[in-house]
């Protein structure tokens, strides 16, 4: 459904915009969602704070600790997700050990009825993932996909085979934050993925502006998720119009620059 | 799975624990330390630079000896592995003299660790210094200002000591910044793991650079009695002394015993996880949130464990009892005045095991081993202690 959905904007030839939130960092988390759906987002990146979040840099860290002093579960988020319906698609991405603890299955299934659509496991790379892919895509959870700038081409393709609602490039050699320069490694990652896959090409971690999404367009991506540069906003107290102006900044750039 | 404590299979899998759950950033580089290690290993010109280095500059073999007063006060025949006399005092070096010389066959130029206590990051700035490499160590906040007398050891070897103030700023999150760090310059670093834990291959490649803590026991107490010792014990954070010492007895009829910290207890009080890479046992709230750990030795304050001592848990082949703080400052106690050995926190664990288990153990032989020495806690035992104002008596 995640693919689908992303597939026919696309297909229409809309460049795709999914920023992301962590759930619960204060209790009005939930207007952060709608305000960048209302500013045009295609999809919603949820987090799900996790006490060891090793592939994150310092802004998303300390969205995540905020989050946990609040009390913030896993069960929370997705009673609060569940209860409600969203017009574009929610990703949620948290570490493994979550839905391990959870349990696999269980984990699937309330992601599934809390209107989840697809997830992100930074730390469940191919070769440990096998079973969970098999679980969720029995229900019809797509498991996205990073590729690296360290990832060599043969293993690139062995990801692919198995990479379902879109593809995650990851845009530099990092963790999550903003840079003030787009990284040449995340062009790279855009015109190295577009000719090996029919899903759209994601490009995250790095990408802090309009100018840098444009150019991780110009280079072949679909789009870009956005995290750091959204959530350092959040974190500043910025007000819902600044932040929906950094929004309309991110999809103008998207919606007026062509391939 | 070819053997106990032999090598793992490809995943990195002792039965279901261990793996490697990095993410893909990460991946294309421990598949390459995999292959780099596999080659290292079974090759004699590494194996032979490794052993003599570790024979001219860090004092091996060190002694197997026999406790005669703390045989007494115990009941029981006590021989002490001497880790606390290698260079650096304390079993670690071993570990980061095997890392660094990979490292550098890599073609790295740059060692970063995470370390709690700062055994490690102590023993890997020595490495570094030795081999003319650089170092950055992660450490913890809470740790920094602990462990004092360790940063400035570290710094004055040469190495960067960054505090790490993100999580609970103790070892875990040294661990995650570590790794954080790491790949961003995975070109010219190389990541010293300090115990038998995360992705595959380090579990099984810090425990073969340990092993030679148990390959000599063995043939000191074959040559001393003529025959392997009843009992085998060591303590246990992350566990690599304790994996060491194992891997040179797993095969005999010798009983192992792995001792937790009861405030950090992976095994004893843990739960099934994948945390630092790796599946095995940690502390955790009832929604996966790794909880801290608290031990009066910061060396075995880490809310996980190995996955191989997990393994060796699951199938039984070896047993893990948990020992208090009080235990262990009578224990370090008990040690200096019988043998006049002031060791580190982290081994008084093991000799506390002793005194605890004295009527399971009566009339046997006891490998114990003594992982490092004292000095580094000599303020933490003061203040539990009161000997800073008193007259010498606890």
């Amino acid at each position: 459904m995640l693919e689908a959905t992303l597939q026919a904007l696309r297909a229409k030839g809309r460049h795709l915009l999914v920023p992301y939130l962590m759930a619960g960092l204060d209790p009005d988390w939930l207007s952060y969602v709608d305000l960048v759906i209302e500013r045009g987002a295609d999809a919603v990146e949820i987090g799900i704070p996790f006490s060891d979040p090793s592939m994150d840099g310092p802004v998303i860290q300390r969205a995540g600790e905020m989050a946990l002093a609040r009390g913030v579960t896993p069960l929370s988020v997705l009673a609060e997700l569940g209860s409600r319906s969203f017009p574009v698609p929610l990703i949620v991405m948290t570490y493994y050990n979550i839905f391990h603890h959870m349990g696999e299955e269980r984990a699937v299934r309330q992601l599934r009825s809390a209107g989840v659509q697809g997830v992100i496991i930074p730390d469940l790379p191919l070769e440990e993932g096998g079973r969970w892919r098999d679980l969720a895509t029995k229900e019809q959870l797509d498991t996205v996909q990073l590729f690296s700038p360290a990832t060599p081409d043969e293993r690139i393709d062995e990801i692919l085979a198995v990479a379902q609602g879109f593809v995650y490039g990851v845009g530099l050699m990092g963790v999550t934050g903003e840079r003030a320069e787009l990284a040449a490694t995340a062009t790279t990652m855009a015109t190295r993925m577009r000719p090996r896959t029919s899903l759209p090409v994601l490009i995250g971690i790095g990408i802090s502006s309009g100018d840098q999404a444009a150019a991780v367009i110009r280079a072949g991506a679909d789009g870009v998720v956005v995290g750091s540069a959204l959530l350092r906003r959040v974190l500043d107290n910025q007000s819902p119009q600044q932040i929906a102006l950094f929004i309309d900044e991110l999809r103008g750039a998207l919606d007026t620059t062509e391939p | 799975m070819t053997s106990l404590m032999g090598d793992p299979d490809v995943t990195g899998r002792f039965g279901e624990f261990g793996g490697r759950f990095v993410p893909e950033s990460l991946m294309p580089a421990v598949i390459e330390l995999e292959a780099a290690f596999r080659e290292a290993w079974i090759d004699p010109a590494f194996r032979g630079e490794y052993t003599a280095t570790l024979e001219s500059y860090a004092g091996r073999p060190t002694r197997l000896y026999l406790a005669e007063r703390l045989s007494a006060q115990v009941g029981a025949e006590v021989w002490l592995k001497r880790e606390d006399l290698a260079h650096t005092g304390s079993h670690k070096i071993n570990n980061v003299i095997g890392q660094a010389l990979l490292a550098r066959r890599m073609g790295k130029t740059r060692l970063i660790a995470e370390t709690g206590a700062g055994q490690h990051g102590v023993a890997t700035a020595t490495a570094a210094a030795l081999l003319g490499l650089e170092a950055k160590v992660y450490m913890g906040e809470v740790d920094v200002a602990r462990q004092s007398l360790n940063v400035f050891r570290m710094r004055l070897l040469g190495a960067e000591v960054e505090p790490v103030t993100s999580g609970s700023r103790t070892l875990k999150d040294a661990v995650n910044e570590a790794m954080r760090s790491w790949v961003a310059a995975l070109d010219d670093t190389h990541y010293c793991i300090g115990s038998v834990m995360g992705p595959h291959p380090y579990p099984w490649m810090v425990r073969e650079f340990q092993r030679v803590i148990g390959d000599e026991a063995r043939t000191q107490f074959l040559k001393a009695k003529g025959s392997p010792p009843d009992w085998v014990v060591a303590c246990v954070g992350g566990g690599s002394n304790a994996a060491g010492t194992f891997a040179g007895f797993v095969d005999t009829p010798a009983r192992l015993v792995g001792v937790e910290p009861a405030g950090g207890a992976a095994i004893g009080r843990g739960v099934g996880g994948i945390v630092h890479g790796m599946q095995s046992f940690f502390l955790q709230d009832e929604f996966g949130q790794v909880n801290e750990a608290t031990s009066i030795s910061a060396g075995l304050d880490y809310p996980g464990v190995g996955p191989e001592h997990a393994f060796l848990h699951t199938v039984g082949r070896a047993r893990y009892d948990q020992i208090t703080d009080d235990q262990v400052l009578e224990a370090v106690q008990l040690l200096a005045r019988t043998e006049g050995i002031i060791c580190a926190l982290e081994s008084a664990h093991a000799i506390a095991w002793l005194v605890e288990h004295q009527e399971e153990i009566a009339g046997a032989s006891v490998v114990v081993t003594l992982s490092g020495r004292g000095d580094k806690d000599a303020e933490t035992i003061a203040a539990r202690l009161g000997f800073l104002e008193g007259d010498g008596h606890a």
